[in-house]
């Protein structure tokens, strides 16, 4: 075999093993959805939906928490989107190229990389003693909030950076104010993308257990919260709770609350894929 | 009148984005505040020397290094999985795929990123741990070894996606010269391209081990929580996060020593991440501009 051929060989073989890479990956979430699926389906029903959690495995439904993950996304979604996306517009639209400007940048980059976990430190601290919140919902929103501001910021910028500058060149033609050229023509102009990363973000604080449990939500709540100050669990630290014990009736019950989690997190993530397709073809 | 709107909305939007500020000064604020505190206690020479992690037992030992070596033995299995294939996948998407293929894929990897963690921790402890088992019939139930690899592959789209908008970045006259000369794709891609790409695969790779250190439920779940000092990935141990979460969910007093081992651990998994992603936007801003 000339080296011609060897190289050809190669190259080949290194095509083949990058298809089995990129699919490797797929076929392991598939193989592990449906082991879910098989474990956990038979088990959900409308009572596993609508039932307290229990001491007996067979009766315990996650009523409670999704109600919990209801009021966390909710809320987290009333806080963090106006703040977010209003310092996303700050740094592009209103902030000079300055060493303030800069220092805002690389504060921002540094908290997208910060591990979740340091957030419940900081919500512990901040948010249920020294605000004195306790293990609320309200406290538990604040601290996911902070978590996904960097992932709405930075989606918000990269929107509004896409819009061409014709667009706000003609609204300050006609006389419109800078506020007004933002709120008339760029936010809507790039709404499509600030939702794609609004979602996203929205489908991580869904998932989000570690900055919950350091926060001090709880496993066992016997009732779904009424207001943001009561206490709460949310669906993945149900089904942490649900992992930890031997039995394995609590087992199968773990499996088909992630069924439900992986449902919801599928769906947030189709429907941002979506307006992102919508959104990308919109200046082409 | 509407110049003291437009002046109070700018000073709105403004406050905003110092949010952000006030919340890097805060994290470091009670991380430090709780921290000092703890190291008036706990002789900073013993956290960082004693081979011994146990604050929440009668004998009170409070060396970092096995929760260290816990977080660094599950990162580096995560890592040894993530790199080889995200790193194929990348040059394979940019180099080979055709590019509808590319288009389809690429979402689908990235749905691997949006798994809640605690499902995958699922995953390490009831699927992976007992297949392991029926190879290496040694293997503890809760081990670095599962929880590692499911970590890998939970981290594969942070390399690939960073490392293929990298690859791809670099321009096609490069790729068309070595063509030129007679190169098979295979020679392009690792002699030209990947060379000219290589400060953005290196900050995807920088990113990747910054996320498996922090990582949280997935060793929580699968890799147990008994800190020792060891390298062994068939024993259970205990990582800095999954500390952390062991303590939340127990009874421990505000303002106890126990309460500040959580911000102990924190702020070294701080640090660690801290160093990481600076180093990663630097080299970022350092090389941005090349190819544009």
């Amino acid at each position: 075999m000339n080296s011609i051929q060897k190289n050809r060989l190669l190259d080949n073989a290194f095509k083949y093993w990058g298809i089995f890479c990129t699919i490797i990956g797929l076929v392991l979430l598939v193989v592990f959805i449906g082991d879910i699926l098989i474990d956990g389906l038979s088990r959900i029903d409308w009572s596993f939906i609508t039932n307290l959690p229990s001491r007996k495995a067979e009766k315990s439904g996650i009523y409670t928490a999704l109600m919990g993950s209801i009021w966390i996304l909710l809320l987290t979604s009333l806080i963090a989107i106006p703040i977010g996306v209003a310092a996303g517009i700050y740094l592009e639209e209103y902030s000079k190229k300055n060493k303030f400007s800069g220092l805002l940048e690389i504060n921002i980059s540094n908290l997208a990389g910060v591990p979740s976990i340091i957030y419940g430190l900081l919500g512990l601290e901040v948010f249920v003693r020294i605000m004195n919140l306790g293990a609320s919902v309200l406290a538990g929103s604040l601290t996911l909030s902070l978590l996904i501001l960097p992932i709405i910021i930075v989606a918000t910028r990269e929107a509004i950076k896409a819009v061409p500058k014709s667009i706000s060149d003609a609204s300050y033609a006609l006389g419109a104010s800078k506020w007004q050229t933002i709120w008339n023509q760029i936010l809507p102009a790039s709404s499509g993308g600030i939702l794609t990363g609004v979602i996203l973000a929205l489908s991580r604080a869904v998932g989000e257990t570690a900055p919950l449990i350091v926060v001090g939500a709880l496993a066992y709540v016997p009732f779904a919260p009424s207001t943001p100050m009561d206490e709460f669990s949310v669906l993945p630290i149900q089904i942490f709770n649900w992992i930890s014990r031997p039995q394995h009736g609590f087992i199968e019950n773990a499996a088909a609350a992630i069924i439900i989690l992986l449902l919801i997190t599928f769906i947030m993530n189709g429907i941002a894929v979506y307006f992102r397709n919508k959104w990308q073809n919109k200046w082409k | 009148m509407r110049k003291i709107k437009e002046f109070v909305i700018e000073q709105s939007l403004l406050t905003s984005a110092l949010i952000t500020i006030a919340v890097t000064f805060g994290i470091v604020a009670v991380l430090g505040f709780e921290a000092v505190i703890f190291f008036s206690e706990v002789s900073i020479i013993d956290f960082f020397t004693d081979t011994q992690w146990t604050p929440l037992f009668t004998d009170k030992h409070y060396g970092i290094l096995p929760l260290l070596s816990g977080t660094l033995l599950t990162s580096f299995i995560a890592i040894s999985v993530a790199l080889p294939v995200g790193l194929s996948i990348s040059i394979y998407l940019s180099e080979y795929a055709p590019t509808s293929f590319r288009k389809t894929i690429k979402p689908l990897l990235e749905l691997l990123a949006a798994v809640p963690t605690v499902v995958y921790g699922f995953f390490a402890l009831i699927v992976v741990t007992p297949f392991l088992q029926s190879i290496y019939p040694n293997l503890s139930g809760f081990n670095a070894l599962s929880a590692g690899i499911v970590m890998g592959i939970m981290i594969i789209p942070f390399v690939s996606s960073i490392s293929e908008d990298a690859l791809h970045a670099v321009p096609h006259s490069l790729r068309e010269a070595s063509f030129g000369m007679g190169s098979t794709r295979l020679q392009t891609a690792f002699k030209v391209v990947v060379p000219a790409a290589s400060s953005g695969i290196i900050v995807s790779i920088i990113l990747a081990i910054s996320r498996a250190i922090g990582e949280t439920m997935i060793v929580a779940i699968a890799a147990g929580q008994q800190p020792r000092l060891t390298l062994d990935p068939t024993v259970p141990v205990e990582t800095i996060t999954a500390y952390i979460v062991q303590v939340s969910l127990g009874d421990v007093q505000h303002g106890s020593i126990e309460y500040r081992t959580i911000f102990a651990a924190g702020i070294t998994l701080f640090a660690f991440t801290f160093l990481l992603n600076t180093i990663s936007y630097r080299i970022r801003k350092k090389y941005q501009a090349r190819y544009e």
